[in-house]
């Protein structure tokens, strides 16, 4: 059976790579992107899982809201990166300093 | 039993793809990795009987997001070695941060004090149940409007993709429409009067 504590720990464990990941990869704009959605995914597994254990649906509606805004986030996202690629020909978050000052 | 057996296998497959996506030198492994996440978190929301959600996941995630993913990755003429040059100076920063987040949350499991039975597992559904009707039931009745936003959300994203990727090139030969269908008779030819010649007899 599996139980609350499994799928929260699950959660936990993709939230924690994810977030990782955003340390490990702070140069690569893509990879911060797809880090992103892994973070996203974990906090899905939260929901679900509640939605499931407390015998709501609410959870659920979330998460298809939650699906409907990273997947308007990711193709701006892209949108952006790949202006900004035909910009400055590289996609490095050290780069982009031009608000500094 | 099988239940279990079948969460803990693929959420060993998740946990090792959700490495690879992190730590993959090249993009292209972690966004396929990141499709291997995807694929497995569905069979997981399938085993936990969400089963509409885990559906939509592989649609809309592997099929559309992670394809625009893989078509970026592709088309941008990434130097990797340059974007890895830092990758083992911010390791273990990451690698704290990742067990400490870890600890606390699962912390917080142990002392089970979230005002749920955690170990009898969820209460099971009715025969008949299907979670697609119900979620569709609850999605346009008391989340009408909030869908609608969430269409209208959608429509944003769309217009500024285009209009942020759309470019005009400078210097090409193309047709400009609108000047094409507003020309009139009289810019292209010149009605001249003139005199007949008379016969030739």
């Amino acid at each position: 059976m599996i139980t609350l504590g499994h799928m929260l720990t699950l959660s936990a464990i993709l939230f924690a790579l994810s977030v990782a990941g955003i340390f490990i990869n702070r140069r690569n704009v893509l990879l911060l992107l797809m880090c992103i959605e892994l973070l996203l995914l974990s906090a899905n597994f939260n929901f679900v899982a509640f939605a499931r254990y407390l015998g709501q649906l609410d959870g659920q509606v979330f998460v298809f809201f939650i699906l409907t805004v990273a997947a308007a986030e990711s193709a701006i996202g892209l949108a952006i990166l790949v202006v900004l690629f035909r910009e400055r020909r590289s996609i490095n978050v050290e780069d982009l300093n031009t608000l500094r000052g | 039993m099988l239940v279990t057996l079948l969460f803990y296998g693929f959420a060993t497959i998740l946990v090792a793809a959700g490495i690879g996506v992190i730590t993959a030198r090249n993009p292209v492994h972690a966004a396929l990795s990141l499709v291997l996440c995807f694929c497995t978190s569905a069979v997981i929301w399938l085993l936990i009987e969400a089963e509409f959600l885990a559906i939509v996941l592989v649609l809309v995630y592997v099929g559309a997001v992670m394809v625009l993913f893989l078509f970026v990755v592709m088309m941008l003429d990434i130097k990797v070695e340059e974007l890895r040059r830092g990758f083992t100076r911010h390791a273990w920063l990451g690698w704290i941060v990742t067990v400490t987040v870890i600890a606390e949350i699962v912390g917080v499991l142990v002392q089970r004090r979230l005002g749920l039975d955690v170990t009898r597992g969820a209460a099971p559904l009715p025969a008949g149940y299907s979670n697609a009707t119900e979620l569709g039931t609850i999605l346009f009745t008391r989340y009408a409007y909030a869908i609608e936003i969430a269409a209208m959300l959608l429509l944003v994203a769309i217009i500024a993709a285009i209009s942020l990727t759309l470019r005009q090139r400078r210097g090409l030969k193309t047709q400009d429409i609108s000047a094409q269908v507003a020309v009139r008779a009289s810019d292209r030819l010149r009605m001249v009067k003139m005199k007949s010649g008379g016969t030739q007899s």
